[in-house]
């Protein structure tokens, strides 16, 4: 077929979170209209013919928004186009003959569940320690009430855009989840609304973030430069000064 | 079986909410504490109930098959949602909005669900915006609003093209607090495999972990389901890969009963089918619609010159383009709702006018506006008459829509800021969904279903930017208060055990159903089946329909069904984290569902929204409506011998008057 390519996968296979995993080897023709996953797709199908165990990786959006899928690609975290999650990465990007490692993503904070799968739920856990604004249903004022500076509220947004999907964390060399957590702090720090609890939400959630495990940050930006939704480092250099300002007012 | 609405008798349509709230049983703080509720789901609908819920002082108990509340499939919503706050001050009002629901629903919704709807549309937005949701804002601060299919105002709330994820993240956070209280207990990774009944009531579920395989019963005192739509019955669809009937469907084996589910919409705007190996499709959110203009040439000759890539839609000149929405439907135009629009865009590409490799597809082009906006923004900078006003506009449509149409060119790998957009219509949503009534619960007592899993409040087809609106209504606004009504009768039922024998009966089931699916070893692949009921959907129950069709599509899942469960492949075991198995339990439900969907249709003779019976349409190839004979919700119980029951409930329209639906 026209536009077909062959391509060699190395992927990561692992029964389970305590069995020792090993990069196993497969040949796939994939098209170049075809998304990864949907080359994934064709070689879970052909191993099914096989009667053999088809990959375990996380997916479901499709179309970069849920933060499901999950892997590494070559060493980057949802492969190689920049601002985009493995799910949107097309396969017209590669070459015919290519060799491909696929890998889960790697932190102490996500154990490998199952191949390519791995267990993400330190996130919500950090998240639970006071990323949210404390308003119970039905008392909130009027939508229009508080005017927000048209910019103010697109930065907001722009923090508030991150996906949950921890390309952060498996970028980064100390597997720091500070991205992800300042992006909370910024999106809700930023507004009106989420001000008021500042100080309580990033002491919290920087708390947490240790708790779970996640390393230190030391200003490398792998983070940033792998992010599909491009979150920005600035909300790291945010966070910190309201994290410096929180202890400081706190003693 | 007699399906009683328990639409409240007092008050006028306007005044029955708040009379019937006010009277409404209630449970007292103190015995909230003592009672259990389960929730499935962390959906929009799903994750504002289990949060209101627990805000409330219910101990609530919530379920999700996906690793995190935040990924429910809500998430991946674009283009808005809709509330009644006439910001704009262009006319619309509670009435308006409950009226433009009725009739894009075409006559086929209850007045009083939907004038509810419309109500607690004002407080859904006061509550996302304390809330800290980004909203799209005006230069003043205030909030913004756009257009969308079906309506003459301008009542979409939104942000950028990602509304679903922002309101999904305010109720996930609203979720995680309760969480974080203790209130609620999140149980991801967790899929419900059936309901259990103790004494006819909804008392709990049987659920499995997905990562150790363990089966699990879970008790309350009430179930709610908020689990979503069923889309993928289709295979193909703009649903993410996960969506599923199964809660729903293993509810109608234990007795609820399955509404209009032949209803389902056909988005106009997605990306065309590539091939063979498409595993879904990708929706271009309808708010495009404001700007951009849907047309085909004029002459076959054309459309074939561009099919076999002799010429693009640059080549064909203005005069011989067809705008076909603004030239049938003038008053409306390209904003006709997506049914229309869907079935316009078939009809294009019937006459063999479509513009891609395989004839299906469709033009949605921004040129017009780009250049109205460029021109606008030459003048606000007084740049004259020599600016590049189609440039200058551009940036105006990358600040609205940049990240649809950096998702086009992703997956299309053409920049549809240089070639016209190309669209085809996909299966998007489902109206049909468990029967419920006023209070939002079904005819088990007290089993619940909330959002895109119940059919409540969008009749025949669903206007943009409405189903958001329904899942944070019945969530936040609805159920907290309607679940009172059963809730309030059983403050003194103690705590249920799951060592009760229906719990055992219930897991044995499962582990049962289980272990049979993945012992029949046959040779093809979950997958496989899933694609082959897709297409007999498609081809038979999709955007045009047939008594013939119909007849032989039921016989061709019947078909298919049988052979599933002799040649289906599964492998690994039961209790591994097994993705293939999950599938499978899935797909299985989809062939038994999928039988209901043509027998609804085939039960259906007339055409109405998203329903288009090629046998009753008008000479200019419109739908059709029997008001006499089919208004009613078509409620189905499921038969193992395959003659399924029809249970009846009449609409009553008292306010509106029913009309043909006219976009002219
Ligand atoms: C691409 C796209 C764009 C859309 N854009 C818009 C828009 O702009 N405006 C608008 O109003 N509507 C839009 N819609 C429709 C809207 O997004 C959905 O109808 C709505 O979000 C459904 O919400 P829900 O809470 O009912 O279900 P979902 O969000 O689908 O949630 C279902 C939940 O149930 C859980 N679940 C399901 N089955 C089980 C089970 N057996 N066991 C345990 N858990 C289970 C899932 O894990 C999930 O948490 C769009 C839909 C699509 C596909
Ligand atoms: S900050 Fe970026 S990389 Fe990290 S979780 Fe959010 S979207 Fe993913
Ligand atoms: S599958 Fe949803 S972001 Fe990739």
């Amino acid at each position: 077929m026209s536009g077909d390519i062959n391509l060699t996968l190395k992927v990561w296979r692992q029964a389970g979170p305590k069995a020792k995993g090993k990069l196993e080897s497969y040949k796939v023709v994939a098209n170049e209209h075809m998304s990864f996953l949907e080359m994934l797709d064709v070689l879970n199908e052909q191993l099914i013919s096989e009667k053999q165990e088809p990959i375990t990786f996380e997916h479901d959006c499709r179309e970069g928004i849920c933060g499901s899928c999950s892997m590494v690609i070559n060493g980057q975290p949802h492969g190689p186009q920049t601002g985009t999650t493995a799910c949107q990465l097309h396969m017209r990007h590669y070459k015919d003959g290519e060799t491909i490692v696929v890998e889960p993503f790697r932190a102490t904070a996500f154990p490998v569940l199952k191949d390519l799968s791995v267990d993400r739920s330190a996130f919500d856990r950090v998240i639970q320690a006071g990323g949210y604004v404390s308003v119970n249903t039905g008392q909130a004022v009027d939508g229009n009430s508080i005017p927000i500076e048209k910019d103010l509220s697109l930065k907001a947004f722009d923090s508030a855009t991150c996906i949950g999907c921890g390309a952060c964390v498996a970028a980064c060399p100390n597997g720091s989840a500070m991205l992800f957590t300042s992006a909370k702090v910024s999106h809700l720090g930023l507004l009106p609304q989420g001000k008021v609890e500042g100080v309580s939400r990033v002491k919290g959630m920087v708390a947490q973030m240790d708790k779970e495990g996640f390393g230190m940050c030391s200003n490398i930006g792998a983070c940033e430069a792998e992010c599909p939704k491009e979150i920005s480092i600035d909300n790291i250099a945010r966070m910190n000064r309201e994290y410096t300002g929180a202890m400081l007012g706190s003693e | 079986m007699k399906l009683n609405s328990n639409i409240p008798e007092a008050g006028s349509l306007e005044e029955k909410w708040t009379k019937y709230k006010s009277k409404m049983n209630l449970v007292a703080p103190n015995n909230k504490r003592r009672i259990d509720v389960i929730v499935v789901g962390t959906g929009l609908a799903g994750a504002s109930a289990a949060a209101t819920m627990g805000e409330l002082g219910y101990n609530v108990k919530c379920f999700s098959f996906h690793d995190s509340p935040r990924r429910a499939h809500s998430i991946a919503a674009q283009g808005g949602i809709n509330a009644a706050k006439n910001y704009q001050n262009d006319g619309d009002s509670v009435y308006r909005l409950f009226y433009d629901t009725i009739k894009g629903g075409d006559y086929r919704s209850r007045e009083a669900n939907v004038h509810r709807l419309a109500e607690v549309s004002v407080d859904i937005i006061d509550q996302c915006v304390a809330q800290g949701v980004p909203f799209a804002r005006e230069y003043g601060g205030l909030l913004e609003n756009r257009s969308f299919g079906g309506v003459q105002v301008s009542r979409t709330f939104y942000a950028r093209g990602q509304t679903g994820q922002q309101l999904l993240i305010g109720a996930y956070q609203a979720l995680s607090r309760q969480i974080s209280t203790g209130q609620v207990e999140m149980y991801n990774r967790h899929e419900m495999l059936d309901l259990v009944k103790i004494d006819g009531k909804a008392r709990g579920i049987v659920t499995r972990n997905l990562i150790s395989g363990k089966i699990e019963s879970h008790a309350a005192h009430c179930v709610v389901l908020a689990t979503g739509g069923y889309g993928n019955v289709f295979y193909l669809s703009t649903n993410a890969m996960g969506c599923n009937v199964s809660a729903g469907w293993r509810a109608v084996r234990r007795g609820a009963l399955m509404a209009n589910p032949c209803y389902t919409q056909i988005h106009p705007t997605c990306i065309p089918v590539s091939g063979e190996y498409q595993s879904k499709l990708t929706l271009m959110s309808e708010s495009l619609r404001n700007d951009g203009r849907v047309w085909v040439p004029k002459k076959v000759e054309d459309a074939q010159a561009i099919q076999q890539g002799k010429k693009t839609g640059l080549d064909i000149p203005e005069e011989d383009r067809d705008y076909y929405l603004e030239r049938r439907y003038p008053a409306f135009g390209n904003l006709v709702p997506r049914d229309v629009a869907s079935r316009a865009a078939k009809v294009a590409c019937d006459e063999g006018k479509g513009v891609s490799p395989t004839g299906l597809a469709v033009y949605l082009d921004f040129t017009d506006a780009a250049i109205r906006y460029g021109k606008a923004k030459a003048h606000s900078m007084n740049l004259g008459s020599s600016a590049d006003y189609k440039k200058l506009g551009q940036e105006v449509i990358a600040a609205k829509y940049g990240n649809l149409f950096q998702m086009y060119e992703k997956i299309s790998g053409e920049n549809p800021y240089e070639f016209p957009m190309k669209i085809f219509p996909a299966v998007h949503y489902t109206m049909g969904g468990i029967w419920v009534d006023y209070n939002l619960q079904t005819n088990v007592p007290g089993l619940f279903c909330l959002g895109e899993a119940n059919f409540s409040d969008h009749g025949a087809n669903r206007l943009g930017a409405s189903a958001l609106m329904q899942g944070l209504a019945d969530g936040y606004f609805v159920i907290p208060y309607t679940i009172g009504t059963f809730l309030s009768d059983e403050i003194r039922t103690p705590q249920f055990s799951t060592d009760l024998p229906e719990f055992a009966a219930a897991e044995k089931a499962v582990k049962e159903r289980l272990s049979m699916l993945i012992n029949i070893k046959g040779d093809q692949s979950v997958e496989s089946f899933h694609r082959r009921l897709g297409k007999i959907m498609w081809e038979y129950c999709g955007m045009s329909r047939s008594a013939e069709g119909l007849t032989k599509g039921r016989d061709l899942i019947r078909e298919l069904r049988a052979e599933f469960y002799k040649d289906v492949f599964i492998p690994g075991s039961v209790d591994e984290y097994n993705t293939e198995l999950e599938k499978a339990a899935r797909v299985a439900d989809f062939l038994e569902l999928g039988e209901v969907m043509m027998v609804d249709a085939l039960d259906r003779n007339e055409s109405c929204g998203g329903h288009f019976r090629e046998e009753f349409r008008s000479p200019e190839g419109e739908a059709m409506r029997d008001d006499e004979n089919y208004t009613y919700v078509a409620a189905w119980e499921w038969a193992d011998d395959g003659n399924h029951v029809l249970h009846k409930e009449e609409l009553e329209f008292k306010n509106v008057e029913l009309k043909t639906r006219s976009y002219k």
